[in-house]
């Protein structure tokens, strides 16, 4: 990481003393893990960061990291932090969700924290299930999905979260996976980067109730041809050989093959400032004939809010002057007795 | 102004209500109306009335908007009862208002709105003002549309235009009939159409029309005249009730030394209380409107983690929506405060009219047992007080506070004394500066409180939530002990608050016959209806509430040492339930749910009931 750093903290002052109660082989342990790795190499003080959740396996992050922690109520976490980031501006803040507390219950929190363009993170932990309550689908399981509360199948269509984050209007938008530790790194470090609303849509695998769902992007033999790693300004790239590319045909991508010779020049250049292109990745995440991006999907600099609305109170400050009550209570027609 | 042909007769007080179409402008009317009573020295209250729908079809019944004012030379604590006089600008006004009025009082209409069409849509099979329908009444029906094109008839006005400013006709009618000044309006219409000259002219001119042509009225043989008021020496204003509070909220957070953070989601009749506060932000307020009640809340808690003050506004919808956001708050302790301006429900009910039927859900309507404070404002002056007390309460104990108004305080007026600022005590706050010996957990002897240690700070990084937590370190904990000595420790959280709040002492008989127990914006009604029957010899005392959760320590021995209890309410009896389940005493209810204030005169009758006539 490239930022000097004053500050000397490690991985270990970020564990906390509490044990960690997910089950044995969850992917949230991975994810944790890379966390505790990055804080203490953003140069930011220990007491400036929090840590904000709202209810789901994924939502007892907090407890786990030895920083200011909110475990709050279900899908609420982006309100909450909302609140904090607003109150004090200067911490650094980080939601961590699952795919049923952003996507189901807090659907609506989701997409208006997007929208607001708030500089902050938020962990979206896919597993595609409920796991804390034993195993119904989720919004982000696939249809036809058997599960406690779907015997006969689900017939409900997955929610894709990339795609409902651009459409929200979201500035940052990037896509990880549990078993890749160094890509995630990269990836949580990017996130932290960005000024705004950051989401990073992390595929977690639940052995318990949903085992092996991602397991054709992490299996060592399968995962060449079916992720596809996205890096800004280099060609979308892919397959055991590198032989495969994505390319635009009208107004739709196709796979091509690069075994023929200047087939390499059709293929798109990933630019992760058009939005287009973004929408189009974002399109690819059910899609069977296409390998799965993951990376920096999209990326926008806009001003945050809580840069717009401090700038009105120091605005308002400079040109009313600081508020005084007495003037405030005879601001309007007044008599005495 | 016109020299004042006629004699003047002074007399205690008068009731005026001001009605039309919801575009007539009456609230307009009666707030100019207001301003000019509170300088005349006047003791005043006033009550606004109008319609959910912003413009419901003109000249229906749906659509009438009314503005009520009671104005004397006594204290009075309500806009009063029954009208001396009634302003009717059109047919549906008539209709829906009639009833409010005394016999023989005055019924001042607009001809020019009676027409076929407006009385076929608000039912009248005949017009009223031309048969002898309304022969009980003092009927004052004028032309005033002609009347005001004829005062401007050199202007060149439009007729819409014309028709709009008859509204100052009748202001300056009324004015005329009650010796009120018309300065503050003609300075109120000049700042206000300030880029439009020719509105300015044309509006003061109706003004003046209506002012002078008090003097050619057959019907009246005196102007009116009221006395001032005696008041508690000071300065005074008027103040509306939701602004009140929102003085209140600025005030305490001075005291407190931090800042506020409010968000709210937008609904009547609480909306005033964001759009106020938003236009403070050099008082370093933070405003967040949020996407909806739910965010309004959680925000504010998030906000409150991170040592504001925070706060959030509703009526009972989103109270109902906030319920398991404040178990979280009452859950990790945190002190913030919750007004509801309480409307007429259930479900939507209707939302522009006044209830006080919020009360039980304040104090249980969550999951689990979860204690808060809960506190009511009596008077639009009394949000002041009551607001700076949550916030005070909120801070000091760390504790969810909720404040019940209603849609009657809200949006309702009275004389304010401006309190001195430096006058007002300083907030206690529990924020942790110094990390030694940091526990989150770690609690005040006296109150109970926990420590407040914010982001930001150094070395007091913890963990809070919903889960319950062990009683000494805070971590999660599912001990079955530990959870009821948690429980007990919420509840004692807020009982410890009644040793600090003032004990009960009865206006009126300290004992005897009837005593009258109220809370929140019946007080002005029970207020006067214990002094009326007072002084017709009638054994009576009157306490009002504003702690609610917890009542004050002497309530239940209070109780005891009058024969009768009557507990009025605009609801079907919460706090009667609440004084007959914690004091197991009889006490009768005085209910009523019609989206109305209650009256002196109801209260009254029901008290000589008790007090055996």
């Amino acid at each position: 990481m490239s930022e000097v750093s004053t500050i000397t903290l490690s991985k270990k002052d970020f564990i906390s003393d509490q044990d960690v109660r997910w089950c044995p082989g969850c992917g949230d342990y991975a994810i944790l893990s890379q966390v505790q790795k990055l804080f203490p190499k953003l140069g930011i003080p220990k007491e400036k960061f929090l840590v904000v959740s709202g209810i789901g396996c994924s939502s007892r992050f907090p407890y786990y990291l030895d920083t200011f922690g909110f475990h709050s109520i279900h899908g609420r976490a982006p309100a909450l932090a909302t609140g904090a980031k607003i109150a004090n501006p200067d911490l650094s803040v980080w939601i961590v969700t699952g795919d049923g507390d952003s996507m189901s219950i807090g659907g609506n929190h989701f997409i208006h924290v997007l929208r607001r363009n708030f500089d902050l993170n938020i962990l979206l932990f896919n597993n595609q299930v409920y796991g804390l309550t034993k195993g119904q689908y989720s919004p982000t399981s696939e249809i036809g999905r058997i599960s406690n509360s779907t015997p006969f199948g689900s017939v409900d269509y997955p929610f894709n979260p990339p795609l409902l984050a651009l459409g929200a209007g979201g500035t940052f938008v990037a896509r990880s996976i549990d078993r890749e530790q160094k890509h995630l790194q990269g990836i949580l470090y990017e996130a932290y980067k960005h000024k705004g609303t950051s989401l990073v849509e992390i595929y977690q695998n639940c052995w318990v109730f949903n085992d092996g769902a991602f397991a054709s992007l992490t299996d060592r033999e399968m995962k060449m041809e079916t992720q596809l790693v996205l890096e800004n300004g280099k060609p979308m790239i892919f397959g055991r050989n590198q032989d495969k590319g994505l390319t635009l045909k009208g107004s739709k991508l196709e796979v091509i093959s690069l075994t023929k010779k200047n087939s390499i020049n059709e293929v798109m250049i990933h630019d992760e400032q058009n939005k287009i292109q973004g929408l189009l990745l974002s399109e690819l995440t059910y899609d069977k004939n296409f390998p799965t991006p993951i990376g920096v999907i999209y990326r926008e600099e806009k001003p945050t809010y809580e840069t717009m609305l401090h700038n009105q109170l120091s605005q308002a400050l400079k040109t009313r002057g600081k508020g005084d009550l007495d003037k405030l209570f005879n601001d309007s027609h007044t008599w005495k007795v | 102004m016109a020299n004042k042909s006629k004699s003047k007769k002074n007399v205690d007080r008068v009731v005026i209500r001001f009605t039309g179409d919801s575009g007539d402008g009456m609230q307009l009317t009666g707030s100019r109306f207001t301003e000019a009573t509170a300088i005349m020295g006047n003791d005043l209250a006033t009550y606004p009335d109008y319609p959910a729908e912003i413009r419901a079809p003109a000249g229906s019944l749906a659509g009438v908007s009314s503005f009520q004012i009671q104005f004397s030379s006594d204290n009075i604590g309500t806009p009063g009862d029954k009208l001396d006089v009634l302003v009717a600008m059109n047919p549906a006004a008539l209709k829906t208002n009639l009833a409010d009025l005394k016999s023989s009082g005055i019924i001042i209409a607009n001809k020019a709105n009676y027409t076929d069409k407006n009385l076929r849509l608000s039912g009248w099979e005949l017009n009223p003002l031309e048969d002898d329908f309304l022969r009980d009444y003092r009927v004052i029906a004028l032309d005033m549309t002609r009347l005001v094109s004829n005062a401007v008839e050199d202007m060149d006005l439009s007729l819409k235009l014309i028709s709009r400013s008859t509204n100052m006709f009748a202001l300056g009618l009324v004015s005329w009939m009650y010796d009120r000044a018309l300065d503050s309006t003609i300075n109120f219409i000049k700042d206000k159409f300030a880029k439009r000259p020719e509105l300015v002219e044309a509006n003061i001119r109706a003004l003046k029309a209506g002012y002078n042509y008090g003097d050619t009225i057959e019907e009246i043989q005196h102007v009116v005249t009221v006395s001032k008021a005696k008041f508690e020496p000071g300065v005074y204003r008027n103040i509306v009730g939701n602004q009140a509070m929102c003085f209140g909220l600025i005030t305490a957070a001075e005291k407190a030394g931090l800042d506020i953070y409010f968000s709210g989601y937008p609904i009547t009749p609480a909306s005033d209380i964001l759009h106020i506060l938003s236009g403070y932000k050099n008082f370093r307020i933070k405003t967040f409107q949020a996407e909806d009640e739910i965010a309004a809340i959680m925000s504010v808690i998030g906000a409150v983690f991170c040592g504001d003050l925070g706060i959030t506004a509703t009526s009972g919808p989103g109270m109902a929506l906030k319920g398991e956001s404040l178990g979280l708050a009452v859950a990790t302790e945190l002190p913030l405060v919750v007004l509801n301006i309480q409307r007429a429900g259930p479900s939507t009910g209707m939302p522009t009219k006044t209830e006080q039927a919020d009360l039980l859900q304040a104090l249980f309507g969550r999951n689990g047992e979860s204690p808060v404070v809960v506190l009511a404002a009596n008077s639009p002056a009394d949000c002041f007080s009551t607001a700076f007390e949550a916030c005070r309460i909120a801070l000091e104990h760390m504790i969810p506070v909720v404040v019940l108004s209603d849609a009657f305080l809200a949006h309702g007026s009275e004389p304010w004394l401006i309190p001195q600022t430096k006058s007002l005590p300083k907030i206690r706050t529990h924020l942790v500066k110094n990390p030694n010996g940091f526990n989150s957990f770690k609690r005040e002897e006296k109150t109970l409180a926990r420590q407040w240690g914010i982001p930001g700070t150094k070395g007091l990084e913890h963990r809070v939530g919903g889960l319950e937590k062990d009683i000494e370190t805070g971590d999660v904990s599912y001990d079955p002990i530990n959870h009821e000595k948690m429980m007990n420790l919420r509840q004692q959280k807020v009982d410890i608050i009644a040793n600090e709040i003032p004990l009960v002492d009865p206006f009126g008989d300290k004992s005897g016959k009837v005593l009258v127990v109220g809370w929140g914006s019946s007080f002005g009604a029970i207020r006067e209806a214990v002094n009326r029957s007072r002084k017709e010899n009638h054994n009576v005392g009157h306490v009002h509430l504003r702690h609610l959760n917890p009542f004050p320590l002497n309530l239940g021995e209070t109780l005891l040492k009058y024969q009768n209890i009557l507990v009025p309410e605009m609801n079907s009896g919460q706090l009667l339930l609440l004084l007959r389940g914690k004091f197991l005493i009889d006490a009768s209810g005085l209910n009523k749910v019609q989206g109305k204030p209650l009256g002196v005169d109801e209260v009254y009758d029901k008290i000589i009931e008790l007090a055996g006539g």
